[in-house]
C-alpha cells in the first residue's frame, strides 16, 4: 500500500438540514472528510453531535424531513447526495456499504429465523439460490463464531444473547460482501468482555476481507482499540481529525482535551474528575463563532465572533480551533493531556517529522529504515493484523 | 493494626448469606446463591458483574423489592429484610433510597419534576405540611445543582444529565443514610458522566452517605469505589480494597474482566492482552471452594487448591 492512496469514499464541504415544524435544523455543518481502503476511521461525539446522521447520508438512511443543502459525497465514481429514491440508492445500501447498527435486539426481525435472515441477504447480494445459499449461510455463521450453524439457523433471534445476536447481525452484514462496513455504537449495549470479543471478531472480518471499517462511538476506550483514524464531532462539525497516536496523545482541540480529561481511566481518586459544564448548543439557532466556545473555560475573545476554520498540524492532522493559529495565544492543555502527550512523544514526533500519514497503520507501511518506526510497525502490525494479504 | 481500623470503622449494612430465587418453587433459578458482605458508614461498595450476574437482583433486595430465600440483610444492625412491621418498613424505605440506570425511563412522564421528587413525602404516614415538602423539594433540587424553578416543569424539558440529577434528589429528599446506585451513569454521555460523577462523591462528603454503586464499567468504579466486589453467574468470587483489586486480581474472572477494560491509550490497546474467563478451570467436584481472606482485606472464591496458588501469586 502507498502512503498516499487515494481515498474511497471522499466527503466535501457536507451541509445537511432537517426541517422540522417550519424549523430549520443544521445537522452538519461543512463536512470534510476522506475515507481510505482498508482502514479503520472512528468518528467519537457525544449524543446529538451529528455522527449517525453522518453515517445515514453515506447510506441514505435519513428521515425524508433532512436533505442536503450542499457539499458532495464522492463514492465509486458517483456523487451520493444526487441518489434520491430506493432503486438509485439499491446499489449501495447493503452491497456495497453495510451496517452494524448498536441494538442487536431491534434491527433483527424477532419472528423470522436467523438463518432465514441471512439467507435474504445471501439470495439478494450474492445471488446464490436453494441449498447452495443454505451452505453459504452455514459457513457465514460458522465464521462469525456461532458454533452448531445447522441448530443454530433454525433458532429465532430471542433464543440467542446479546453478544450472539451481534454476531448474526455482523455475519448479515459480511453476507452482502460489503466494502465499507459502518458500525454505529455496536458495542454499547454489550458487557465489557462480550465487546472485547465482538470488537475482535470486526477486526478479523476487515482483515479477512480488506474491509473500510468506520465505527461511530462515544467511548474513547473502544476508539483506542479500534480505530487508525480518528475524526472528533461536536455540534454537527468536525473539529479535529488525526491519526489515533495524534488524536490521543496530541489532541489541539479543547473539546477534545475535554472529553479525554472527563474519562474515569484518567482521573485521579478522590478528586473531582474534569467535567464539561452547559450543554452542546441548540443547532435550531445558527451558532456563532466556535461551537465549543460557551462550554470552553478558556475560549477566546474570536472564538465568540468568527468560526475557526480547519487549521493542518500535520499532514494528517487537523483541528477547527484559534489555539493553532500563529497569532494565537499559546494555552496549555489540561495536565492529563500532557501526561499523556508524554507517554506517546516519539509517536508524535515521528509522525511529525514524516509529516505523513500513519494512516495505513493497519497495512505494512515500506520501511524507512529508520529503527524506532520500525519497531512501531511492527506493533500495530501485530495487534491490527496486515490487512492489505487479507 | 489495619484489622484495628476496619473494626472501629462501623458497619452500615450486613449482607449476610442471601440467596434469592425466581420461578417456581420446586425448579427455582438461583439468581443470587449464598452472598455475604459488608458495607461501612460512608463509604462506597463498589459491586461489578456483568449482565445476569445477580448485581441488580443484590441492589433490589436490599431495597426490599425483592424477597429472599434465605439469609439476612441489616441496616445499621437491625434486620431490614423478611416481614416487618409498617412502622420498620417505613423507617427502612427512608433510609434506604435508589438511584436508577436510565433516567429517561425512570421519571413519570406525566408528572412535574417537583411531585416527582416530592412523591416520598407524600406516602402515608408521613405528616409533612405543604410548605414544609415545597421547603425539601427546593433543596433537593437546589443540592443537586438544579434550580427550584424548575418543579413546575416535566422531565421530558431536560437533558440527561439533568434527569439524573432529579433522580438523585428524588433520592436525597427523605434523608437516606444508604443509597442504591444502580449503574447511574452508564446511560449517560461522556462529557455528562463526570458532572454526575463528582456530584455523588461531593453529595458523599457532604452529608456522610454511603453508596452500594453497581456497574459493569470497572474503569468508573474504580475510580468512585472504596471497595470492589466482583460477581459472577450469583457469586461474589473476588472482593478487595480498589486499588488492591487492580493491583492483584487473582480470580480468573476478574482477570478477565480487568483484561477487557478498554483503555483510553492507543499504546496500551495494541499491546493488549485479552484473557477469555472459562468456568471449567474450575474443579469444584471434590474439592469445594471457600470463601477465604486470602490477604488482609481481600477475599476470595476458591477451593484449597487454588488458594494455595493465589497465595504463592501474592507473595
Amino acid at each position: 500500500m502507498k502512503k498516499h492512496t487515494e481515498p474511497l469514499l471522499s466527503v466535501r464541504d457536507l451541509n445537511f438540514k432537517f426541517t422540522l415544524r417550519g424549523q430549520v435544523l443544521h445537522a452538519l455543518r461543512d463536512i470534510s472528510l476522506d475515507v481510505y481502503p482498508g482502514e479503520s476511521l472512528a468518528i467519537v461525539g457525544e449524543s446529538g453531535s451529528g455522527k449517525s446522521v453522518f453515517v445515514k447520508c453515506l447510506m441514505g438512511l435519513n428521515d425524508l424531513n433532512g436533505y442536503v443543502e450542499s457539499g458532495s459525497i464522492e463514492y465509486g465514481g458517483k456523487d451520493l447526495t444526487l441518489l434520491k429514491t430506493d432503486s438509485d440508492w439499491k446499489d449501495i445500501r447493503g452491497s456495497r456499504i453495510a451496517m452494524v447498527l448498536q441494538d442487536p435486539m431491534t434491527s433483527l426481525n424477532p419472528l423470522k429465523t436467523i438463518g432465514w435472515q441471512i439467507e435474504e441477504a445471501v439470495r439478494l447480494h450474492q445471488g446464490l439460490k436453494g441449498a447452495e445459499a443454505k451452505k453459504a449461510v452455514y459457513s457465514i455463521l460458522e465464521e462469525v463464531g456461532i458454533s452448531e450453524p445447522e441448530r443454530r439457523a433454525k433458532q429465532y433471534p430471542h433464543e440467542f444473547s446479546g453478544g450472539m445476536r451481534q454476531r448474526v447481525v455482523i455475519a448479515i452484514a459480511m453476507a452482502c460482501r460489503p466494502e465499507i462496513l459502518i458500525c454505529d455504537e455496536p458495542t454499547t449495549a454489550l458487557d465489557v468482555t462480550i465487546q472485547a470479543q465482538i470488537l475482535g471478531l470486526i477486526r478479523q472480518m476487515q482483515k479477512k476481507y480488506n474491509l473500510t471499517t468506520i465505527y461511530i462511538t462515544h467511548d474513547l476506550g473502544v476508539v483506542a482499540n479500534v480505530a487508525d483514524r480518528i475524526a472528533v464531532m461536536y455540534a454537527g462539525e468536525i473539529v479535529e481529525v488525526g491519526t489515533s497516536d495524534e488524536v490521543f496523545y496530541d489532541p489541539r482541540h479543547p473539546y477534545t482535551w475535554a472529553l479525554l480529561s472527563s474519562l474515569p481511566q484518567l482521573g485521579v481518586k478522590g478528586e473531582p474528575l474534569y467535567s464539561i459544564e452547559g450543554t452542546p448548543p441548540n443547532l435550531f439557532h445558527e451558532v456563532k463563532g466556535d461551537a465549543f466556545a460557551p462550554r470552553n473555560p478558556k475560549a477566546l475573545k474570536i472564538d465568540y465572533v468568527k468560526r475557526p476554520p480547519m487549521f493542518a498540524v500535520t499532514a494528517t492532522h487537523s483541528a477547527r480551533t484559534w489555539l493553532i493559529d500563529p497569532r494565537a495565544p499559546k494555552v496549555d492543555p489540561p495536565e492529563h493531556i500532557l501526561a499523556l502527550r508524554e507517554r506517546g512523544k516519539d509517536l508524535v514526533a515521528k509522525a511529525a517529522a514524516e509529516g505523513t500519514a500513519l494512516y495505513g497503520a493497519s497495512a505494512p507501511e515500506e520501511e524507512t529504515g529508520a529503527a524506532a518506526s520500525a519497531a512501531v510497525n511492527e506493533e500495530n502490525g501485530s495487534a491490527k493484523g496486515v490487512t492489505a494479504r487479507g | 493494626m489495619a484489622e484495628k481500623a476496619a473494626e472501629t470503622r462501623k458497619k452500615m449494612l450486613e449482607v449476610d448469606h442471601i440467596s434469592v430465587h425466581f420461578g417456581r418453587k420446586r425448579h427455582p433459578f438461583v439468581a443470587v446463591d449464598d452472598v455475604s458482605f459488608d458495607i461501612y458508614q460512608g463509604e462506597t461498595f463498589g459491586l461489578v458483574g456483568e449482565s445476569g450476574s445477580g448485581k441488580t437482583t443484590i441492589g433490589r433486595a436490599i431495597i426490599r423489592a425483592n424477597t429472599l430465600a434465605s439469609g439476612e440483610i441489616r441496616l445499621d444492625g437491625k434486620r431490614i429484610s423478611g416481614r416487618l412491621s409498617q412502622a420498620e418498613d417505613r423507617q427502612v424505605t427512608r433510609d434506604v433510597q435508589m438511584i436508577f440506570q436510565d433516567p429517561m425511563d425512570s421519571l413519570n412522564e406525566r408528572a412535574k419534576v417537583g411531585y416527582i421528587v416530592a412523591e416520598g413525602l407524600y406516602a402515608p404516614g408521613r405528616h409533612v405540611s405543604e410548605e414544609e415538602r415545597r421547603r425539601l423539594v427546593d433543596k433537593a433540587l437546589l443540592d443537586v445543582g438544579l434550580l427550584p424553578e424548575f418543579s413546575s416543569r416535566f422531565p421530558h424539558e431536560f437533558s440527561g444529565g439533568q434527569r439524573q440529577r432529579i433522580g438523585i434528589a428524588r433520592a436525597l429528599v427523605l434523608s437516606p443514610k444508604f443509597i442504591v446506585a444502580d449503574e447511574p451513569i452508564s446511560a449517560l454521555d461522556v462529557s455528562i458522566r463526570a458532572q454526575v460523577l463528582n456530584l455523588l462523591s461531593a453529595l458523599q462528603k457532604e452529608r456522610g452517605l454511603t453508596y452500594l454503586f453497581i456497574a459493569h464499567d470497572l474503569s468508573v468504579v474504580r475510580f468512585i469505589c472504596d471497595r470492589i466486589a466482583v460477581i459472577h453467574k450469583g457469586h461474589i468470587v473476588e472482593l478487595a480494597e480498589s486499588e488492591q483489586l487492580f493491583a492483584h486480581p487473582l480470580h480468573p474472572y476478574t482477570r478477565a474482566l480487568l483484561s477487557a477494560i478498554p483503555q483510553p491509550d492507543p499504546i496500551v490497546e495494541r499491546n493488549k492482552k485479552l484473557l477469555i474467563y472459562d468456568p471449567s478451570c474450575h474443579d469444584y467436584s471434590v474439592d469445594k471452594p471457600v470463601w477465604e481472606e486470602i490477604e488482609e482485606g481481600h477475599f476470595i472464591l476458591a477451593n484449597q487448591k487454588e488458594l494455595a496458588e493465589y497465595r504463592k501469586m501474592i507473595n
